[in-house]
């Protein structure tokens, strides 16, 4: 349910914890799941090809040994990993991604297995596509086995870098900011580095008239107005 | 309370939660911090509340954000007992199953066996019939399988001992590889999982009709009795779990369809898991025992009697009683 207008604009999924805060959860999209997925696919070949040559060797019984390593490679790998490694197959974490339970906790044995076994469906007719259709039509990218497990596959928050607000020298707000004007102001003081100048002297000139300064000279009252709300000496 | 300073108070705080976190996700954790863990779970999820609300910067909450999404993934981590849930299950939990979600079972059985008698019965009325059932190769393949001449029965006959780790090991893959397909194409709103039952069982009745049919039924009946216990009833198993989760799309009663759907998936994957079990049963027994050539037939059917009766007794009556508090 969104919460807040930015909630409309991007697409996580939020929810509430027993402890009273929204986690926010990205949902990883068609392109990363698919990229993960051949390189976990890539990684089976290779296992399957070094023990299977390996077997091979052993006669009747590497036979016999050899296709319990293709059914367990089949159809337990993914679940195997994603039950012990914390939700992530070799593949989902190069990419950085994750099962979860939908409401945020690590996958477990009976949801990992459900979604892996439904792959089956997800394959279908050809090329994985109900489980492409699925991911593209569904708010929070769900193949056809995610929906039934409830489970959702999501990028790894990663931390940022603090960001450097510009060097000047910090002073009061003018007039009283409400909550989100206060966020406003100081969201445009650490994405600066990220807008070209222009794009900064025409977002900080509509505030010009109101600060009672000149559009030239908006923009370092503006970072100094952020530094004053944050406290920065 | 200025950002910068609610920063600076807590900055040591987030710093010893985060070195308490790495050793969490890496599996290497210290009982004594881990022992404080919850309680610096909760005071972050404070902090976090506290910079949301007061406004502070999207980069610090971002940051408090990450750690307490990081904290809840540690704190909610599934910690079962894998041996005390598997032996539970085992003794009572699937037994228990199994009788709570007889409709399902039942139904399954009824397609199963349904089609797998009539199709043998028919196969035996008008022996011509199997030919519009399977291809000639197949038959063939059949034939020459349970012929009565044969030394050793089964896929593959003529064989030693390291090649019933062979077949064990094609038993287990091919059977529970079907198993698997059986349960998921259920998600088709059921027809998959109708389809596979009636497929095994139109095929299996076909061959077992005409082998009857030819007078092959000693090698035939007293090759399969013994694993047909285990391995039939999987079958119904894995049926029924696909049923039930195109019941589940199907018929939600009151809940939301994909509400609905994820309840169902959640008990069909047990039965799934069940009929596992039996399948990896019957293609021991298969490979060791069905296999063998050294005990008369009707050893073989006495035993494979006691194992249908075995089967029987276990969904009927393991886990009736409660032994000790669950």
């Amino acid at each position: 349910m969104p919460r807040s207008p930015l909630a409309l604009l991007d697409n996580c999924h939020r929810v509430e914890t027993p402890e009273g805060i929204d986690l926010v959860l990205k949902p990883a999209g068609l392109v990363p799941r698919a990229l993960a997925f051949a390189i976990d696919l890539v990684l089976r070949a290779a296992i399957l090809l070094v023990l299977g040559s390996l077997l091979a060797m052993l006669g009747q019984f590497g036979a016999g040994f050899g296709a319990i390593l293709l059914f367990v490679v089949q159809w337990w790998y993914m679940v195997l990993f994603e039950v012990l490694n914390q939700g992530r197959t070799p593949g989902k974490q190069w990419l950085g991604l994750r099962v979860v339970h939908d409401d945020g906790t690590p996958v477990g044995w009976g949801a990992s297995l459900v979604r892996n076994l439904l792959r089956f469906v997800d394959l279908l007719p050809f090329g994985y596509l109900f489980g492409a259709l699925s991911c593209l039509a569904h708010p929070s990218f769900k193949r056809l086995g995610d929906i039934a497990a409830g489970t959702l596959v999501v990028h790894r928050e990663r931390p940022a870098a603090p960001p450097a607000l510009p060097e000047v020298a910090p002073e009061a707000a003018p007039v009283r900011l409400t909550l989100d004007e206060q966020r406003a102001l100081i969201a445009f003081s650490e994405r600066h580095a990220g807008l070209s100048a222009a794009r900064r002297e025409e977002l900080a000139g509509i505030l010009a008239a109101p600060l009672g300064t000149p559009p030239a000279l908006a923009e370092r009252r503006l970072h100094a107005i952020a530094r004053g709300l944050l406290g920065q000496a | 309370m200025k950002q910068q300073s609610f920063e600076r108070r807590h900055a040591q705080e987030w710093q010893a939660f985060t070195v308490t976190l790495e050793a969490l996700e890496a599996n290497r954790a210290e009982p004594e911090s881990s022992a404080a863990f919850p309680a610096a779970y909760r005071r972050l999820c404070q902090q976090l509340a506290l910079a949301q609300a007061r406004g502070y910067s999207s980069h610090l909450v971002d940051r408090l954000q990450t750690l307490a999404m990081r904290g809840h993934q540690q704190f909610y981590r599934h910690r079962g007992h894998p041996a005390a849930d598997f032996l539970g299950f085992l003794l009572a939990g699937l037994p228990q199953l199994v009788r709570r979600e007889w409709r399902s079972v039942l139904l399954a059985s009824l397609l199963f066996y349904g089609s797998l008698l009539g199709m043998g019965g028919l196969v035996l009325a008008f022996p011509d019939l199997v030919h519009s059932v399977l291809p000639a190769e197949q038959i063939g393949e059949m034939e020459r399988l349970y012929d009565p001449e044969a030394r050793r029965l089964g896929r593959f006959a003529e064989r030693g001992s390291l090649d019933d780790w062979a077949m064990f090991g094609f038993y287990v893959m091919n059977n529970i590889g079907i198993a698997f397909q059986t349960f998921a194409s259920g998600l088709l709103l059921g027809a998959g999982t109708i389809f596979y039952l009636l497929f095994n069982g139109l095929t299996i009745g076909a061959v077992a009709g005409h082998l009857t049919a030819i007078g092959y039924h000693e090698p035939f009946w007293s090759f399969v009795i013994g694993h047909g216990a285990f391995e039939l009833t999987a079958i119904t198993l894995a049926g029924a779990a696909g049923l039930k989760l195109g019941a589940g799309l199907l018929r939600p009663g009151q809940l939301p369809r994909l509400e609905s759907l994820r309840l169902a998936a959640a008990i069909a994957v047990r039965l799934v898991g069940g009929a596992t079990l039996l399948l990896l049963v019957a293609a021991f027994v298969e490979a060791f025992w069905s296999s063998m050539t050294y005990t008369s037939a009707s050893v073989k059917y006495a035993v494979g009697g006691l194992l249908w009766l075995l089967v029987a007794l276990y969904f009927g009556q393991a886990g009736r009683r409660r032994h000790a508090p669950e």
